[in-house]
């Protein structure tokens, strides 16, 4: 009846994950009966839940990543103090449990925290930079989002009911095989990361769609903000490459479900097919995140260097060929295979070569502040750390393309603290300037800059601390994912390290601070122009938070930066005053349908981890039948009448007006 | 008139013809219709389909030779079968390209006869497919055997799932224009159902060859 499950799969003997397990239950059973008791189930179900309106969906995957932040730091925190303690003796987790931390670590920063919050940003970003009023396609979306969700969920779930894989961020045969894991933590990361890399995969379709065919009228390519550059670049990435991975995973659980041969050592499997397969993926992966946080710097500079971006051609097309050389780097993952010295060479050198565009980027933000009025507002703060941070993450990652160096450093703690350095300084800080550089456009009021600052400065000498520790040993030797040591060299610097993980806490703990104060002091903080940071792009013309349908009349684009020039002009009392036309709008309907999928998915995948093989059965079905029901409607848009349009519009007009006549300070 | 006015002063939204003539140079960045947009997009989700594919083709390339002492594609494939698949494919496409111009004609006979052929062959292609699969697994050839007839059973397998979903799909459509009528909506969703069955084919040849013709003549 219920497969592999039994009361067994509960950790009644393990005190860590089922306190951890009973906390995050409570907590949920409390927010949503907190939730209930206030009545706002109605609200949550129509405005969020339901919603294909893309700026929510975005905030919803920007919070669901800030949640899983917070867990995957849980686990990093508990690895560094492990670490810190272990020598000579096995610390507080066992190998065991270890094991899995470090497995969902890596799987949830990656798949759950990075992925979502760029998606997010994305979502919430390119249809007001593009000057138009959703995506291609709105329920998709919402589809996307959800089933993303619903991997995060089921991550959560072998918290509590079984356990997670031991194999790493990524299942590596034969060690995931089911002769060597034959528990259901490996199926719990395969089904987790398939249903939620399905919903990126419809995320890469709908952005991809979205970027080249729906553009407010004149916003042709070259005029598009970078943002939409490099958002274009990650979702053809993610076309190009999403698909790999679910081929892949699927081999994977043919062979652990059916006994095919794969990847396992007998009937002629090969592990190294696994190895290149899930790096093919893997390696265009970590541009998919980059990139669009590469966006953010782009419009964070140049706004708050009051400059137009130096060099948008060169951004253009460094943004591109980082698209494409992505995509011809991945053997320098496993240079130690044994492909041969002119198979390495190639790949040695392509992973050199995509250093130059990234350089390109590089200086092309240090020659857009040059000269400019820099403000150093927390955006640009965490654009700078940046810069800084990532130029030394870019610098290890040409030294590890060098094979014979890789050959010495391949599997130590220096890549740990490579890729670290590249996605924390990179993604990470990107992500975070983008959350405070649009926060006020999402809810109309700013973050508090003095805990974002103290919030950035945590978070970068904390990274330091925490990171260039680990460097060292790297190069003394010590292999990542070491559950103790004996080693009396490594023990000091892995102290820093987890003196750097606690600051590095604290930087969290004052970006939660920020969030509560700043909710606080809402009014304060309140901008009711629409335009805090005197911004370049479209989103920047509409109020905050924007209406359902962004913008009343679609934006005529006749130049770059086309919002800039405009209201430059218009303080100088130049530029049309009139009102425009009106029209009735078109905005698509809610649908549950992703929601419902996502529901289906999870007892679906629940179903598949456990083999309750009746449990997938009604779960496809309702899936389709989801489909079906979705299909057969006949209403799919509602129409905001032109009166409301015009209700809503002269209220942002005169809020604009009024918000700079009195003191005309802003300017 | 202030700075932020510029901002919800955007566009005019005056017709075209009040425009001018300067108008005229925006028009090629108008908003694309539906069609396109839906029909793009599908474009962007197959390609991503045959990405997916040309993984499996090229685990199976690199598996090809790893029978561990067991049978090959020259011992297993039964080119006359696969003559037939072929033909019930493409003929399938030639009946699906006629539903697909049925439907934007509204004429019922074409559609609803184009869809029906489509949805027999279809059928008839996988009776054949499940027939050479299950005659593959009696003979202890099945796809725990080795790596290559795990290869094999994967590649040939997620075509055959393709196909599988392909026909439900058909049947859906069908049961929507029937009850619906020949709604804007329905038909890019026809159009939709028809670039894929035509990808099918596309991958099928490529099946074709790589698989039973190379694997038959090895």
């Amino acid at each position: 009846m219920f497969g592999k499950l039994t009361w067994d799969a509960i950790p009644f003997d393990q005190p860590i994950p089922l306190a951890a397990g009973a906390l995050v239950i409570v907590v949920i059973v409390g927010v949503v009966a907190f939730i209930a008791v206030k009545g706002w189930i109605p609200y949550l179900w129509r405005e969020w839940i339901t919603s294909v309106d893309h700026k929510h969906i975005g905030i919803m995957y920007v919070t669901l990543a800030a949640v899983m932040l917070l867990r995957g730091f849980i686990d990093a925190i508990m690895m560094r103090s492990q670490q810190a303690i272990a020598f000579r003796s096995q610390g507080y987790l066992p190998p065991e449990h270890y094991n899995q931390i470090f497995s969902a670590h890596g799987t949830i920063m990656i798949f759950f925290v990075a992925m979502p919050f760029v998606i997010g940003l994305m979502n919430f970003v390119a249809p007001l930079q593009l000057g138009v009023r959703d995506v291609a396609f709105p329920t998709l979306n919402s589809v996307s989002f959800w089933l993303t969700a619903t991997g995060a969920l089921l991550v959560n779930l072998s918290l509590v009911v079984g356990e997670f894989s031991r194999t790493g961020w990524l299942p590596f045969p034969p060690l995931s095989e089911l002769t060597y894991s034959p528990d259901v933590g490996v199926d719990y990361y395969l089904w987790a990361v398939q249903i939620s890399g399905v919903g990126t995969l419809m995320t890469g379709v709908n952005f991809v769609t979205t970027i080249l065919k729906i553009h407010a009228p004149g916003m042709t390519y070259m005029r598009m903000p970078v943002f939409c550059w490099t958002a274009l670049a990650s979702n053809l990435l993610i076309v190009a490459a999403f698909p790999v991975l679910t081929a892949t995973l699927a081999m994977l659980t043919l062979d652990r479900y059916l006994g095919f041969h794969f990847f396992t050592n007998k009937a002629g499997g090969n592990v190294m097919m696994f190895m290149n397969l899930i790096w093919i993926w893997g390696h265009p992966e970590v541009y998919i995140l980059v990139l669009p946080a590469f966006g953010v710097f782009s419009e964070v500079v140049s706004t708050f260097s009051r400059k137009p971006l130096f060099g948008y051609r060169s951004m253009v097309w460094a943004t591109m060929a980082i698209c494409v050389i992505a995509y011809m780097v991945w053997l320098h993952h496993f240079f130690t295979m044994g492909a041969g010295p002119n198979v390495n060479a190639v790949f040695g050198i392509a992973s050199m070569i995509i250093a130059v565009p990234t350089g390109v980027k590089i200086f092309n933000w240090l020659f857009t502040m040059y000269g400019g009025r820099v403000h150093y507002a927390t955006p640009m703060l965490w654009s700078i750390g940046f810069m800084v941070t990532f130029v030394i993450g870019g610098l290890t990652g040409v030294l590890v393309a060098v094979v014979p160096a890789d050959f010495m450093l391949h599997n130590s703690l220096f890549q740990v603290a490579h890729f670290h350095n590249v996605i924390i300084g990179g993604v990470l800080f990107g992500a975070f300037a983008g959350y405070t550089f649009w926060f006020p456009k999402a809810f109309g009021f700013r973050l508090h800059e003095g805990w974002g600052k103290a919030a950035f400065w945590c978070w970068l000498i904390g990274f330091y601390l925490a990171f260039m520790p680990l460097y060292v040993v790297g190069l003394m030797g010590m292999t990542r994912r070491m559950q103790h040591y004996d080693v009396p060299e490594w023990r000091p610097w892995l102290l820093v390290a987890a003196v750097g993980a606690a600051v590095i806490l604290a930087g969290i703990l004052c970006q939660v601070a920020q969030l509560v104060v700043s909710i606080r002091h809402r009014e304060e903080l309140r901008d009711t122009t629409g335009d805090p940071w005197m911004g370049r792009a479209l989103e920047w013309s509409t109020s905050s938070p924007p209406p359902a349908f962004n913008f009343a009349v679609l934006p005529r684009v006749e130049s770059r930066d086309d919002y800039w020039r405009r209201a430059r002009l218009a303080e100088r009392g130049a530029g049309p005053t009139v009102e425009p036309i009106y029209r009735p709008i078109e905005m698509p309907r809610n649908s549950a349908t992703g929601f419902v999928c996502a529901f289906f998915a999870t007892f679906g995948g629940f179903g598949m981890i456990w083999q309750i093989w009746w449990l997938v059965a009604v779960s496809l079905l309702g899936a389709f039948a989801t489909f079906v029901v979705f299909a057969w409607r006949d209403r799919t848009e509602y129409e905001i009448p032109a009166d409301e349009v015009a209700r809503i519009d002269r209220a942002n007009r005169r809020a604009r007006g009024e918000a700079v006549a009195p003191a005309g300070a802003l300017s | 008139m202030t700075a932020f006015q510029a901002g919800a002063g955007y566009g005019d939204g005056r017709p075209e013809e009040a425009r001018g003539p300067a108008a005229a140079v925006f028009d090629h960045a108008d908003p694309a219709s539906k069609r396109i947009i839906v029909g793009y997009g599908f474009w962007i989700f197959l390609l991503s389909d045959i990405v997916m594919f040309s993984a499996f083709f090229a685990t199976y390339a690199v598996l090809v030779q790893e029978t561990a002492g067991g049978p090959s594609g020259r011992d297993l494939f039964n080119l006359h079968n696969v003559a037939i698949e072929t033909g019930c494919l493409l003929l399938s496409s030639f009946t699906c390209g006629l539903a697909a111009i049925g439907s934007r004609a509204h004429n019922g006979l074409m559609y609803y006869g184009g869809m029906a052929a489509t949805c027999v062959l279809g059928l008839g292609f996988l009776g054949i497919e499940i027939h050479e699969f299950a005659g593959m697994i009696a003979q202890g050839a099945g796809p725990t055997r080795s790596a290559f007839l795990s290869a094999f059973f994967t590649l040939v397998g997620c075509h055959g799932l393709h196909v599988t979903l392909g026909i439900l799909w058909l049947l859906t459509m069908v049961a929507q224009v029937f009850a619906k009528g020949y709604r804007a909506d329905i038909l890019r969703r026809v159009l939709c159902f028809a670039l894929f069955w035509h990808t099918l084919d596309i991958i099928w040849v490529a099946i074709f060859t790589v698989v039973y013709l190379l694997g038959a003549g090895a």
